[in-house]
């Protein structure tokens, strides 16, 4: 049907051990969320704005209301993953390292799971909407990128029109270990992502280049049976744009730079985005999402969750509605086994660490990984091998980067390129001193943000000074000029009254002499004025 | 402080891994040594390897750091190792004092210890004792004729810690390149000085071969990657082809220059050192590219028969400047860093 596409390779990279077939052995399982009570939902789920609730203590809430919405380009609103009461707003951890509390929604389910009249307009015949309806929609039913990066996709969908979108790409590489949620979601859903392909393609279809669009979804060969279901998907469709590529596996092929690159062999300039070479990447669960909000007019309230590890019994793949403790999905599993030491949330290379399960699965988490005890290292110097630099998918030198951000020197850890890196760890694994290299990274990285706003707030204070100080100086030059007019007035005035009036007293002659004297003054003082005038009219201004 | 928390896949090294994986492949060059030079290789090894591990700890100590994960990093039996089998054989035991203290004290923990050294340890501590004992430095003795069967335990140790022996001259030889060096200086071809020499510099070519071998399973374990050994090797090779086919009077013949003195070591082992040599991929084929040059200039032209040392030297102050003029171009970014 389509040639062979040539895939091109990215630099560095490593083999890592998949572990992902313990949980893809059975099929996905819903947990639904009146089993377990009551449900968190964080009132900031995605990379933008917070949203505000909507909703009072007490009241009853159906499935898919918008609990909570705010007003911006990054906002987007929080719908209720099943129906029941809100019982309170509180702070509760959320997923985050440091175990941060955040507002979060309580819902007390009640089983009936109705989604009463809240559901939006199902638009099966989607192409008979038009692009900013469909992305309103989209942006409506709350979908971020499910990759992990949870920024909102409607946003990545509204395009520059300068620049034509000549790929869609859809990411299925899924190359961090463990995890399997879109593995077993390509398995299982593989007709809905095709959909939720074409809806895109339909969005993107007036930025088409003359040479036509095409959607590239990107598997990992470790996958067969995803890379099958979807060529089935693809065929069943007839859809020519779609073609099902199978990757190398190799992590972190699935960065979306880099699966960017090895599909159509362009780089996304440094600080740019896809967008600015033509392409468009999403996720494979986010193209699902999109399917389910726009034919189906269902919300995204639940997500593929891969609950593994050796520290779990069954590991396993969930359909979980938002809100709903790990420590459920972990019962759900089976629960703990001997050697469970560490509780992540993501992969072993990306993931960050939670300090425990009372924690809600929100939009980011696509995986809950029970790990063994990690044997901690002593961090030895660095003694320059050089791993690090060949591993870097980015091709950046990660231990100069480190010597940078070691010693605070952030401007030389720009120059070289640290906010290039993609914190994918490679260069942490294979470093023989067990330097928490990214750590740094982020360190620099923060200070390189940090500055930067404050370079922003404080050009813009300077802008704004310099405009007041220049609207003063016009008001006072204004006043002035005002002022010389007036005075002028009067003296114009004054010198005509004594000219009538010596017109009419003749006899008067000391008085006459004496206005014949100030009027002279006058005219003196006149024609000095007329003389300096053109030369220093500021100072004239000023007086 | 605690290290990364990712999960490291089984192929991630410690340094200390690292470290033994060089000790390993020192193993066969230094047991034809030990064939070859009896019992003063034996004496080279612990008096260089029990001075570093004194001096290390000593510094340890003097910079308030922990000893055992320094201690057990095995870097500091590294550089007394490779001391041990540059040094010459039989060497008194202050000759092996000073080289320790300049490669321990001096160019390892005065700059800051593991991991911040501009310059190669053991490199600094040879360089030192060439320089201010270049009588004892060039006096090595002759491959079989000193060994086990000809010089005993006692002797050795009235060479190593008393006087030296009456007879030591004897026991002596010039190495091939000292031969080459001074036989080039007085006039004579290679072709005749080949003819005047003793069968057993032959032994120089194995223990060549020998650091070779070594030096080949370090890159099949991927301690080290084939950059440096090859452009260093490739480099040297090429310059002595060139001025061989151009009949240079002074020119011996690539092999010889490949296959003589320091080359594999310096070439496996030494141009190799992390810690001091160049970091990115462009940069370090240039840093030993530099190397196998210096080292045949001043083979051929120098006041020294042996280049290695030096040659790493002035490559390692060449390092920062390289890093900083090639690094490789980032995922995004149009060319070089601006």
């Amino acid at each position: 049907m389509n040639a062979p596409l040539k895939l091109w390779q990215n630099p560095g990279g490593l083999a890592l051990p998949a572990h992902k077939e313990t949980s893809t052995q059975q099929a996905s399982r819903s947990l639904s969320a009146h089993q377990q009570a009551p449900l968190r939902i964080p009132l900031l789920q995605h990379a933008g704005l917070k949203a505000e609730a909507q909703v009072q203590a007490g009241e009853k809430v159906y499935k898919g209301q918008v609990l909570a919405r705010s007003q911006g380009y990054t906002a987007l609103p929080i719908h209720a993953s099943t129906s029941g009461v809100i019982t309170g707003i509180e702070q509760h951890p959320i997923p985050h390292p440091s175990g941060l509390t955040d507002d979060c929604l309580i819902l007390e389910p009640d089983g009936d799971d109705d989604w009463g009249t809240q559901r939006l307009p199902a638009w099966p015949h989607y192409t008979e909407q038009n692009e900013e309806s469909l992305r309103a929609r989209i942006a409506e039913a709350g979908i971020v990128g499910l990759g992990g990066a949870v920024f909102p996709t409607a946003i990545k969908l509204n395009v520059r029109p300068e620049i034509p979108v000549s790929h869609l790409i859809l990411n299925g590489a899924e190359c961090e270990p463990y995890i399997s949620c879109d593995d077993q979601l390509m398995q299982e859903r593989a007709a809905d992502i095709i959909v939720g392909a074409q809806i895109m393609l339909h969005i993107l279809a007036s930025h088409a280049p003359p040479s036509g669009q095409t959607c590239l979804v990107g598997i990992e060969d470790n996958k067969p049976a995803a890379i099958q279901a979807m060529q089935a998907a693809v065929k069943m469709s007839g859809d020519t744009r779609i073609q099902i590529i199978s990757l190398p596996t190799r992590y972190p092929n699935g960065g979306e730079r880099q699966l960017i690159h090895t599909l159509t062999g362009r780089e996304v300039p440094s600080a740019g985005r896809p967008a600015d070479i033509g392409v468009i990447c999403h996720n494979v669960a986010t193209a699902r999402a999109i399917y389910r909000a726009v034919v189906l007019g269902e919300p995204l309230i639940d997500r593929y969750v891969t609950v593994t590890g050796p520290g779990v019994r069954h590991p396993q793949n969930f359909s979980v509605p938002f809100g709903l403790p790990i420590s459920a999905l972990i019962e759900q599993a089976g629960g703990y086994t001997d050697v469970a030491e560490r509780l992540l949330m993501g992969g072993p290379m990306m993931g960050i660490t939670l300090a425990n399960a009372n924690i809600p699965v929100v939009k980011a988490t696509n995986c809950i990984l029970l790990d063994r005890a990690f044997p901690q290292h002593t961090v030895m110097p660095c003694i320059r091998c050089g791993q690090c630099a060949q591993v870097c998918p980015a091709s950046l030198l990660p231990q100069q980067l480190y010597w940078h951000a070691r010693a605070r020197d952030v401007e030389q850890a720009e120059k070289y390129h640290v906010m290039d890196c993609i914190e994918c760890g490679c260069c942490e694994v294979v470093c023989p001193s067990h330097i928490p290299l990214v750590d740094y990274y982020r360190f620099a990285k923060d200070e390189i943000k940090a500055q930067r706003e404050a370079q922003q707030k404080a050009a813009i204070a300077r802008e704004r000074y310099e405009m007041r100080q220049a609207r003063l100086e016009r008001l006072e030059r204004e006043r002035a000029e005002k002022l010389a007019k007036h005075k002028q007035a009067l003296q114009d005035k004054a010198a005509n009254k004594a000219n009538t009036a010596s017109d009419q007293n003749s006899d008067k002659n000391s008085k006459q002499d004496a206005i014949q004297a100030a009027l002279e003054r006058a005219k003196a003082k006149k024609a000095q004025q007329a003389q300096s005038k053109p030369t220093s009219p500021h100072k004239q201004d000023a007086s | 402080m605690f290290g990364t928390n990712r999960t490291a896949p089984s192929a991630t090294r410690s340094v200390a891994q690292v470290m033994q994986h060089v000790l390993y492949a020192l193993i066969p060059g230094t047991l034809l040594l030990f064939w070859l030079f009896g019992w003063g290789l034996l004496s080279n090894l612990i008096l260089s390897i029990g001075f570093a591990l004194l001096l290390e700890a000593l510094m340890l100590k003097l910079r308030q750091r922990p000893l055992q994960p320094f201690l057990s990093d095995y870097s500091v039996l590294v550089t007394g190792w490779l001391l041990a089998v540059s040094l010459p054989p039989y060497a008194p035991w202050w000759l092996i004092a000073v080289a320790m203290l300049f490669a321990v004290v001096v160019a390892k923990h005065l700059y800051g210890g593991l991991g911040y050294n501009p310059f190669n340890p053991a490199m600094v501590g040879y360089a030192a004792v060439l320089i201010s004992f270049p009588l004892e430095m060039t006096l090595w003795p002759a491959p079989f004729a000193s060994n086990m069967t000809h010089i005993g335990l006692a002797d050795t140790l009235q060479q190593v810690w008393g006087a030296p022996l009456a007879q030591w001259d004897a026991y002596t030889q010039a190495t091939p390149l000292d031969a080459l060096k001074t036989g080039f200086s007085l006039g004579e071809s290679f072709d005749s000085l080949q003819a005047q020499a003793p069968p057993d510099w032959r032994a120089w070519g194995w223990v060549n071969i020998a650091y070779l071998m070594g030096g080949l399973w370090l890159l099949w374990r991927g301690i080290i990657s084939w950059p440096i050994p090859v452009a260093l090797l490739g480099t040297l090779g090429g310059l002595a082809s060139l001025s061989w086919l151009l009949a240079i009077p002074q020119a011996a013949p690539p092999l010889w220059h490949l296959f003589a003195g320091a080359s594999m070591l310096g070439a496996f082992f030494i141009a190799t050192d992390p810690v001091s040599a160049s970091t990115t991929p462009l940069g370090q084929l240039l840093y030993a590219a530099g190397i196998g040059f210096f080292t045949y200039i001043i083979r051929t032209w120098g006041g020294y028969p042996d280049a290695i040392a030096f040659a790493v030297l002035i490559m390692n102050m060449a390092v920062p400047l390289i890093d900083a003029y090639t690094p490789p171009r980032v995922y995004g970014t149009s060319r070089w860093r601006s």
